[in-house]
């Protein structure tokens, strides 16, 4: 299984694990990003780039599978308006063993972040601004490249 | 052949346009030439590309760099870092 999607609505993370586990390997890792209500913060405005984003999303998808033993690989982003605390991203890996699940899982959050075109408008006391990207994201993008 | 030219984010904000469709004079053959000329459409383009060095672009949908050639490129994207995760 392979599979990508972008969507408006919430996931239900125990029901993604759950396709996960009916690959019947031995080891499922995965992710779930929430949105922080730091500094005030009360609401986050998700937008993408409709194809470029699918498509950059599946090109890592095909990484980690070229470069861990992975069988399965889920990756679900949401888009659109999400109240503090709302679920933004799951990562969902599986395979024999946990070192091949738990690196590939993190490979992809890591470049997900980096690669994939999805932008943050945060909303603090009625006033929009556009979320900075950080280079501690960066850093931890780069340092999947130099292995 | 016109070429659509995409604004996403704080940049179709500047622009004040999400997408628009252009025919380039012959004498653009860098991302970097096409910015130049873009930024002289309106104050909004002006301010959208008043520093290169906050944007990214993608060509046909693959991230590229201000000093590639647009090589026949008909979907042209400029958008700020992405923020996704």
């Amino acid at each position: 299984m392979r599979e990508v999607r972008i969507q408006f609505d919430d996931f239900d993370p125990g029901r993604e694990q759950a396709r996960l586990e009916a690959h019947g390997i031995g080891a499922i890792a995965t992710f779930t990003g929430l949105v922080r209500g730091d500094d005030g913060v009360d609401q986050l405005h998700l937008e993408h780039y409709p194809g470029m984003t699918e498509r950059t999303l599946e090109a890592l998808c095909a990484e980690a599978s070229a470069r861990w033993s992975i069988d399965a690989v889920l990756l679900i982003h949401r888009v659109g308006p999400l109240a503090v605390g709302e679920r933004i991203v799951f990562v969902g890996t599986a395979s024999a063993h946990r070192a091949s699940a738990l690196e590939a899982c993190a490979f992809l959050i890591d470049r997900l972040k980096t690669d994939a075109p999805f932008w943050k408008k945060e909303r603090v006391s009625g006033q929009e601004r556009w979320v900075e990207a950080k280079e501690s994201d960066d850093a931890a993008s780069n340092r999947w490249r130099s292995s | 052949m016109p070429v659509t030219i995409l604004y996403f984010a704080h940049v179709r904000e500047l622009v004040g346009l999400s997408s628009e469709s252009v025919h380039l004079p012959p004498d653009i053959h860098t991302v970097a030439d096409l910015a130049d000329w873009l930024a002289k459409r309106s104050d909004g383009h002006a301010a959208a590309f008043v520093d290169p060095s906050r944007l990214r672009v993608a060509l046909d949908q693959i991230m590229s760099c201000f000093d590639q050639p647009l090589d026949g490129a008909l979907e042209i994207a400029f958008f700020p870092p992405v923020t996704g995760g």
